[in-house]
């Protein structure tokens, strides 16, 4: 036996690519995935920055901070903000309701809930306007008491509050079905009321998952435009969203600009991307 | 198939699960890999299957080495932990999927698959079960299974990962018993992997007993429980007593605990004394004094569980007869027939 | 599980008080839209609404949104086949950071989405002059549309198949490898199988959103009609015009789309339960 050895004494012929895994397919999967990353994406996310650091940084911060820039910013976080708060507080009843009571129709609400995500945003757009101006089935209704909702900034909130729904409704609904029945029940058996159990029992055992919701929704709205631009009115300095801003910029040939307030949102989004990862890892640590 | 790993090294990251292990294999041996988790055991068996590849060394089968070859250029056949039966194929076709995946004139036909999976539903004692889902089946059934379809294509050597491990302790005998029988049926070299020590001294034909990615020995179950190479595996095969103390001229001392030492260098060392090794003796006569805190019968067997005067907890394995007097609280006198020692 | 009833349920006016606000709400939030897209398309009859959806340009659109479609989707099924196998399959560092690159599009506002293709595309842009002087047409035309579209819908099949596949692990591939299965063979017969309805779900959600997409389309499109316009395009370009029944005519067709895309979504949740949460 020993002779036969003779040949694979010396070591092992190693492959040109070492072995990691018995699995095939690193190299190619891996390769044409980091391929389409930087060609879709990467590369041109690359080119907003580097277009908007072609100016000065004076021009640069004029661009970015100008007063109809601010006010756009302002309306398009304030709104966004609003609505996520909105989506927050009826949101949390939307999937209270579906996860513990049972009423008519149950299945089918539950189905819709998901229509923001599968309903076109012009769609959306063109329809919430109908809906809200002075002369449509709601607009009607709030015209005499004297509220404008479309074509204001009230309009915007709508539209978003519409496109944020289903974010916090399906972050909390998990996380409410599994909320043991025990917990409330230990807490009645302590001695809590009905009011004190929910306060103070249910409410911070959703809390993690109330605030993944709220901020995914809220940067879904930052940047959100088709549902938002027929019922915002479109006004300078008043009912003007920032991604809209972007495209004015656009249509002026003023591509400097137009990537100016790109990368001022673009950095606000990642900014919330962090956030939202740190928030979910604090749930995971809260539940593990 | 013999198989031959030469000074094995296997490190993930910076972290070594694998120091240069060696071991030889013969053919239709049967061999248990053994140690506690995070020993390295499962990534040894799987660097020998070809699932993982390692940092250094060398892999042969025969005379062949296999070191960087995939795991069906081998011909293994691997019984994964969790058993990894393809969930949407009935039991046949996970049997049969060996040999349908082979090409061109190396595939056998439909006819001779059938007859191949007939034959390893009977082997494995499934048979009429040929049409069911994994999902259908008992955890048992589907070890089974697994068996049999890693035995399909024939392999050279079957490595199962911890083949009972997810079953419960009635099934896990039966069907120990069961892969002994399979084993002696096909003589197929087997190497399987298992934290559970009773498992391997009771179905190897030799246990290679693993500790920090290294063999501390390997042997027959006999040899590994009765001259353990090192304090490692005497302490973690078969019940011990465990004492640190002092070597010193042969002799090992430890408060008043006096055992023989052997060639056992001076210094501090380890002692192990199985609890069948003390014998009650007469007073004065004895290499050690217990206090008795606890008597439980066993069997033929009365176990004793006490304390000398410096603390040290003993536990000893006295006939009945024997311990037919003693209770809670008397003084007992023992005697050490055999004590293994190592260096500290 | 049985909950005591006065520990755990709520009280009658309680449960009537959150129903009453959570009708309201949806009402006014997502019914009520829905059902005005189809009232206002067929404010004249259903003929109109049929005529506007016959024309040249709303049927130009219409084509151009399926060839989008038809593009994006399988694109987006081949990068998230061959990401979901990498990263769920394989380990190497900084695994996370390629994950949540992987996931950028949907945290970029759909008009930077277009403004990037412009910037790299456009006359002014890195490739403007060059492709200026090949004739080749991106921005403005069909090429940027497709692209754009690519870009917001990117991450849809990938994170529905990244979770799915780390769950299953590695070990039914493993033993289909140890059985002589090439890498091919094991993933048409046993990964293909475990993450079929995920994959399904996944490419319904991205061509929804492929053929929805409004804002990114909309910078790269030019507005051409009958040449870049698709039909969320198409819907503003008539509403713009004041062409109220047209426009909700070619939306009630979106809507439709939309709810067919709800009913298979639900369907595809029924086959195959899911536990996770969270949206696009």
């Amino acid at each position: 036996m020993t002779a036969t050895y003779a040949d694979s004494r010396d070591k092992p012929r190693r492959p040109l690519i070492h072995r990691r895994s018995a699995i095939p397919g690193f190299g190619i999967t891996m390769g044409l995935t980091l391929a389409s990353l930087s060609l879709i994406v990467l590369i041109p996310l690359a080119a907003v920055g580097l277009k908007a650091a072609e100016q000065s940084p004076a021009d640069f911060l004029h661009a970015a901070f100008n007063e109809r820039a601010l006010t756009a910013y302002r309306l398009s976080f304030g709104a966004a903000f609003i609505a996520a708060a909105i989506n927050g507080v009826f949101g949390l009843l939307t999937a209270w309701a579906l996860v513990r009571y049972e009423f008519p129709l149950k299945g089918l609400v539950n189905g819709l809930i998901d229509l923001p995500f599968a309903l076109p945003t012009a769609v959306a757009g063109i329809a919430l306007a109908t809906l809200y101006a002075p002369n449509g089935w709601i607009g009607s209704l709030a015209e005499p008491a004297g509220l404008k909702i479309a074509y204001t900034p009230l309009g915007v909130v709508i539209a978003l509050t519409f496109i944020g729904l289903p974010f916090i409704v399906r972050t909390l609904e998990p996380v409410m079905r599994d909320l043991s029945a025990d917990v409330e029940e230990a807490a009645a058996s302590l001695g809590a009321g009905r009011l004190d159990t929910i306060a103070r029992v249910v409410l911070p055992a959703l809390a993690p998952a109330w605030l993944t919701g709220f901020a995914l929704a809220f940067a879904r709205a930052v940047g959100e435009y088709g549902s938002v631009i027929f019922i915002a009115g479109n006004m300078p300095y008043k009912s003007e969203i920032a991604p809209l801003l972007i495209v004015i910029e656009l249509e002026q040939y003023d591509y400097a600009g137009a990537a100016t307030i790109a990368v001022v949102m673009l950095v606000v989004s990642f900014a919330m991307l962090f956030v939202i990862n740190a928030v979910q890892a604090w749930a995971r640590r809260l539940s593990a | 198939m013999t198989i031959s790993i030469r000074s094995v090294e296997k490190r993930f990251g910076r972290y070594p699960a694998l120091n240069g292990v060696s071991l030889e294999i013969a053919d239709g041996e049967l061999l248990a890999l053994l140690g506690p988790s995070g020993s390295g055991k499962t990534t040894l068996l799987r660097v020998i299957a070809g699932l993982e590849f390692p940092s250094d060394g060398q892999i042969l089968y025969g005379d062949q080495d296999m070191t960087f070859a995939g795991a069906a250029e081998r011909r293994v056949g691997f019984v994964f932990q969790q058993y990894a039966l393809f969930r949407h194929m009935t039991v046949a076709r996970n049997i049969a999927f060996g040999l349908d995946v082979r090409k061109g004139a190396a595939k056998p036909g439909k006819a001779q698959i059938a007859a191949r999976v007939a034959e390893l539903l009977r082997l494995v004692e499934l048979d009429g079960l040929g049409g069911r889902y994994p999902a259908q089946l008992s955890g048992g059934q589907r070890q089974r299974v697994a068996l049999a379809r890693a035995l399909a294509v024939n392999p050279s050597v079957l490595l199962l990962d911890e083949p009972f491990g997810a079953l419960d302790a009635t099934v896990r005998k039966s069907l120990r018993k069961e892969l002994r029988r399979i084993h002696d049926a096909t003589g197929v070299t087997t190497i399987f992997v298992t934290h559970d020590q009773e498992e391997a001294l009771e179905l190897a034909d030799r246990v290679a007993i693993l500790n920090q990615g290294a063999i501390e020995q390997v042997g027959t179950p006999d040899e590994v429980h009765d001259a353990p190479a090192g304090a490692f595996v005497a302490g973690f095969v078969g019940e011990a007593n465990r004492f640190a103390g002092e070597a010193k001229g042969g002799r090992f001392t430890l408060g008043d605990i006096v055992l023989r030492a052997g060639e056992v260098r001076d210094g501090p060392a380890l002692a192990f004394v199985r609890p069948h090794e003390l014998l009650v003796t007469d007073p004065g006569k004895g290499d050690l004094a217990i206090t008795v805190a606890h008597i439980a019968p066993q069997g033929a067997v009365v176990r004793i569980e006490g304390a000398t005067e410096g603390g040290q907890r003993i536990e000893a394995a006295i006939a009945r007869q024997i311990a037919a007097g003693v209770h809670p609280g008397a003084r007992l006198e023992l005697a050490v027939s055999r004590a293994y020692v190592f260096p500290a | 599980m049985s909950r005591s009833p006065d520990t755990t349920t709520d009280p009658l006016w309680a449960r009537i008080v959150v129903l009453a606000l959570v009708a309201v709400f949806l009402a006014g939030v997502l019914i009520l839209p829905l059902v005005s897209v189809f009232f206002e398309a067929l404010r004249k009859g259903l003929p109109a609404a049929l005529e506007a959806i016959a024309t040249e340009d709303a049927r130009a659109a219409i084509k151009l949104t399926l060839l989008t479609a038809a593009i994006a989707v399988p694109f987006n099924v081949a990068f998230g086949l061959c990401a979901s196998w990498a990263v769920a399959k394989f380990q190497f560092p900084g695994k996370p950071f390629l994950i949540t690159l992987i996931d950028l599009p949907f945290s970029v506002s759909p008009v930077v989405a277009g403004l990037i293709y412009v910037l790299v595309f456009g006359a002014q842009g890195w490739f403007g002059p060059w492709l200026l002087d090949h004739d080749i047409k991106i921005v403005f035309a069909v090429p940027g549309i497709v692209l754009a579209t690519i870009f917001v819908t990117f991450p849809f099949v990938a994170r529905e198949l990244i979770p799915l596949m780390q769950e299953q692990g590695v070990d039914e591939e493993e033993a289909a490898i140890s059985l002589g299965a090439s890498g091919l063979r094991a993933f048409w017969s046993v990964t293909a199988p475990n993450i079929r309805w995920g994959l399904l779900y996944g490419v319904l959600l991205c061509n929804a959103r492929a053929m929805g997409e409004f804002g990114a389309v909309s910078v790269v499109s030019g507005h051409i009609r009958g040449l870049t316009n698709t039909m969320p395009l198409h819907v503003e370009i008539l509403y713009n015009e004041y062409d109220y029944v047209g426009a909700f005519a070619v939306a009630a067709l979106l809507c439709f789309l939309a709810v067919v895309t709800l009913v298979l979504k639900s369907v595809l949740e029924i086959a195959q339960p899911r536990s996770r949460a969270g949206g696009h």
